[in-house]
């Protein structure tokens, strides 16, 4: 038997907020690598499988947000994808990272749930929101204070950015999480998305600008509140 | 080249991500310089951008790796990942 003295390894594609650690072993202080686990979990060490998903946990759990809008049902989402992971680790053939694999079957699962509840009840809004050429404008204001974030320590302003995301359509929004809270670079947010590099640009555009419009008018009335900390 | 405010507000974006064409970023700058509307654009989204990055914005909800862990405990018992 192995124990397990660390809580993670070094195999999940991690930004600056998605943390990382080591898994070794008591005979070998090496961390162990993403392929050595998945062969480890195969042969039976079901235990590793918690530390092979634990750095990517709030990347799923972020890519499963940005579709449902509810933390519940994310949260449901990614218990369930990492199921369907732990099942099917033996078709895992290591040619993306483990996590970009995970994170795929998260979006997957999400976009099945969505359909799901979008079939049981009104056709949303958001399917008749197209990529065509329509103009899309910010808020114009006439000068901006800047927030700094020392002031996300009050939860209004969380809130208030959370609503933000909140109100934007989904393919605006997933591309938004992904390039500018996961910090995807354009190719990898195209490549989890399934769709173009111009199609990230366009969607990062005028999601930017959406939330830029929902967002910048209440902070501004509310900066001097924000900027005195 | 000259740019106009619209012009602008569609390669914000891409003058955030520092993708755009040299002669293009050069007009943008002069625009922005002149134009303290657009200037505004650029600031109040860029400083919106780096709140919503800040792991503050977004934290997972308490308990999540517990329950995670634990509804992963239940069921792995009862099933193995498929061999290769």
């Amino acid at each position: 038997m192995v124990l397990v003295l660390g809580s993670q390894f070094a195999g999940c594609r991690l930004n600056s907020n998605e943390t990382q650690s080591t898994t070794t072993t008591t005979t070998d202080p090496r961390p162990l690598t993403e392929a050595e686990m998945i062969s480890r979990i195969i042969a039976g060490e079901r235990e590793l499988f918690y530390d092979l998903i634990k750095p990517c946990e709030r990347a799923v759990f972020l890519t499963a947000f940005s579709v449902l809008k509810s933390e519940a049902d994310a949260e449901e989402v990614v218990q369930e994808a990492a199921l369907k992971a732990y099942k099917a680790l033996g078709s895992f053939r290591g040619e993306a990272k483990f996590s970009t694999w995970l994170v795929k079957i998260t979006l997957n699962e999400a976009r099945m749930r969505l359909r799901r509840s979008r079939a049981e009840s009104e056709v949303s809004l958001e399917e008749f929101v197209d990529d065509g050429d329509s103009d899309y404008t910010p808020a114009v204001l006439t000068d901006w204070r800047e927030i700094p974030s020392e002031a996300l320590e009050r939860k209004e302003l969380r809130a208030l950015l959370r609503r933000g995301l909140d109100e934007l359509p989904e393919k605006y929004r997933e591309v938004l999480i992904s390039r500018d809270v996961r910090e995807l670079n354009i190719e990898e947010t195209a490549q989890l998305l399934g769709i173009s590099i111009g199609m990230v640009k366009t969607r990062l555009f005028r999601a930017r600008l959406m939330i830029q419009k929902i967002v910048a008018p209440e902070l501004r009335a509310q900066g001097k509140k924000y900027t005195r900390g | 080249m000259v740019l106009d405010c619209k012009h602008v507000w569609r390669e914000i974006s891409n003058y955030i991500d520092g993708v755009l064409d040299p002669s293009v970023r050069a007009s943008m700058e002069e625009h922005l310089a002149h134009c303290r509307h657009c200037a505004a654009v650029l600031d109040s989204t860029h400083n919106i951008l780096y709140l919503i990055a800040d792991e503050r914005t977004f934290t997972l909800p308490a308990g999540f790796s517990e329950r995670l862990h634990a509804r992963l405990e239940s069921e792995l018992e009862k099933s193995e990942p498929a061999s290769r």
